[in-house]
């Protein structure tokens, strides 16, 4: 952990719906070029604190925060939130193209920051759709709607989507959860991949998965006031098997979540 | 048989025995207009105007002319206006903690919600009183149809929010994630998305436009002229309707431009459910 560069990380992070304290004092950094898999039982916040890096929680007038969040050591908070969500892409638990065509719905993100010529926007196309494994499944028809494709192709595209605007970081919230095991797997093996180029965090609910794909996990429960808290993060391999805090292990061994 | 399915049976008895009742009235009315209207309808019908005078002589020309222009006038007004406040109210107004604001927005919910009850003689009354006295207008398309947008802003606002309302809102955080603002997200997915919705709308209101007498019958003035510019009087087929009924002989010219009102707005709904089911299959 110690040799790893920190791509994104949270200081003292709290964040409130209101007067409800959803996330208390969390404390990360996220490596760059890792899985990091964020677990825990329902409703401890690992949505919310995903929507953090992006700062999607903007869009909720009644959140205020306190802490920071950095991007490479800049606190997102300061940058232009155009820009973060260009380096930092988010892909939902729902696949949700748009109802464009699988071009477009690529080329939406590209064409957003300036990207104008034909040509270049069919290059960067491919060039997503190959990283996202998607291109040979889809490469006949591109003037097809998006919203035709398989449930796991459709998630796929929205990974082609994010990446087509070249992020550093891509948040994954339940990716899977809508998909068939075959689809999931596909996006297990993207994930494996993708890290190469990107820092991914990822939240799951399925221990296996977390497992399988992750390099490090972060475990979230919430205190005795409902707020999320970080109880414990670090190497997938030794949070499976050697976990610090006894409710870690309680709740990786099923006992409860 | 026992009592419930007894009692069930007769409910849903009574139910088809409504149903039916209620189709045999309309196709009753309908049938009527179209028997007694279709022998008069005829090209000429179509090509010439209305001679005014007591014979009610003549065709609808005029009628059709004044009406599609009314439609196009109208919708012009009333289409950004009302498009563009239910993107304000369903797009923006919701993400905003601003206590006055959101006053703001209760009040024009209420307002627009009571203005669509509205009956459509008060939108004349104003209409009489502001464009063609008030500001000079006269009896006028531009004053008809000024009135008439008052009359269908709310129509379309109501559909608007609607169709903007079954936008998943997956759409819109895919949008903003990759760092789109507000207004290219509803310009580029959300809009698009919701365009049969608010096609349906707009069409619906052209209906209305097409279908109302009261309101334009102190703004436009009722000329049987073919209306030249804005500023023009005239009368759109409806109107003429009224007019042919209960100014004149021509009774029977009464029923064939009925006819052709009731066909223009049978191919209107027609129109309407092609779009809708088409939003159903999707
Ligand atoms: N928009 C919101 N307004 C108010 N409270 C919210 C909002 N979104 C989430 N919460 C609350 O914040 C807490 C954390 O929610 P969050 O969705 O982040 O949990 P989660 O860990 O992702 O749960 P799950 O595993 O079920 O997805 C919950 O108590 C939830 O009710
Ligand atoms: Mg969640």
């Amino acid at each position: 952990m110690e040799t790893e560069v920190t791509r994104m990380q949270a200081e003292d992070y709290s964040l409130f719906y209101g007067q409800f304290k959803a996330l208390n004092k969390i404390n990360i950094k996220i490596p760059a070029n890792r899985v990091t898999a964020f677990i825990g039982p329902s409703g401890c916040g690992k949505s919310t604190f995903l929507r953090s890096f992006n700062r999607m929680n903007d869009l909720i007038p009644s959140v205020t925060t306190t802490g920071t969040v950095y991007l490479d050591g800049k606190d997102v908070g300061k940058q232009d939130v155009v820009e973060l969500r260009r380096k930092v892409g988010m892909v939902f638990q729902r696949p949700n193209p748009f109802p464009k065509s699988i071009f477009d719905n690529v080329a939406y993100g590209p064409r957003l920051h300036g990207t104008k010529n034909k040509s270049d926007l069919a290059v960067l196309v491919e060039k997503s759709l190959r990283r996202s494994a998607l291109w040979d499944e889809v490469k006949d028809d591109l003037q097809k709607s998006g919203m035709s494709l398989s449930g796991g192709q459709q998630q796929r595209l929205c990974i082609a989507r994010a990446i087509a605007v070249n992020p550093e970081v891509i948040l994954m919230d339940e990716p899977a959860s809508a998909l068939d095991p075959v689809a999931t797997l596909k996006i297990e093996e993207l994930m494996n991949e993708l890290k190469n180029k990107y820092t991914i965090a990822i939240v799951t609910h399925n221990m296996q998965q977390a497992g399988r794909v992750s390099d490090y996990t972060a475990f979230m429960l919430t205190d005795e006031n409902r707020s999320g808290n970080l109880i414990e993060f670090g190497a997938t391999k030794q949070i499976f098997t050697t976990p610090s805090d006894s409710r870690t292990e309680d709740y990786i061994s099923g006992r409860f979540g | 048989m026992n009592k419930r399915m007894l009692t069930q049976n007769a409910a849903f008895g009574m139910f088809w025995l409504a149903g039916i009742v209620a189709v045999l009235i309309m196709a009753f009315v309908v049938g009527y207009i179209f028997v007694k209207g279709f022998p008069g309808i005829s090209l000429d019908f179509f090509t010439t105007s209305p001679r005014g005078g007591l014979s009610g002589d003549g065709g609808i020309y005029s009628t059709v002319v004044t009406t599609f222009y009314m439609i196009v006038v109208t919708l012009t007004f009333a289409t950004p206006l009302g498009v563009g406040a239910a993107i304000y109210l369903t797009e923006y107004s919701a993400n905003t903690e601003n206590k006055v604001v959101r006053k703001l927005v209760t009040v024009a919910r209420f307002g627009v919600e009571t203005l669509a009850g509205v009956p459509s003689i008060v939108f004349g009354l104003f209409g009489y009183a502001l464009f063609v006295s008030a500001l000079n207008f006269g009896f006028s398309i531009l004053s008809a149809s000024l009135a008439g947008a008052c009359l269908i802003i709310p129509v379309i606002i109501r559909t608007t929010e609607e169709a903007l309302k079954s936008v998943p809102s997956g759409y819109r955080e895919g949008s903003l994630a990759l760092g789109a603002n507000r207004w290219e997200t509803t310009w580029k997915v959300v809009l698009p998305a919701a365009f049969r919705g608010i096609s349906t709308g707009i069409l619906l209101s052209a209906g209305r436009i097409v279908s109302e007498t009261a309101i334009f019958f102190v703004t436009l003035g009722g000329s049987y002229r073919v209306p030249h510019s804005l500023m023009s009087g005239g009368r759109t087929m409806a109107l003429h309707v009224y007019y042919l009924a209960m100014e004149t002989r021509a009774f029977d010219k009464a029923m064939s431009t009925a006819a052709v009102l009731v066909g223009l707005i049978i191919v209107m709904n027609l129109t309407i459910n092609m779009i809708t089911s088409k939003i159903a299959a999707k």
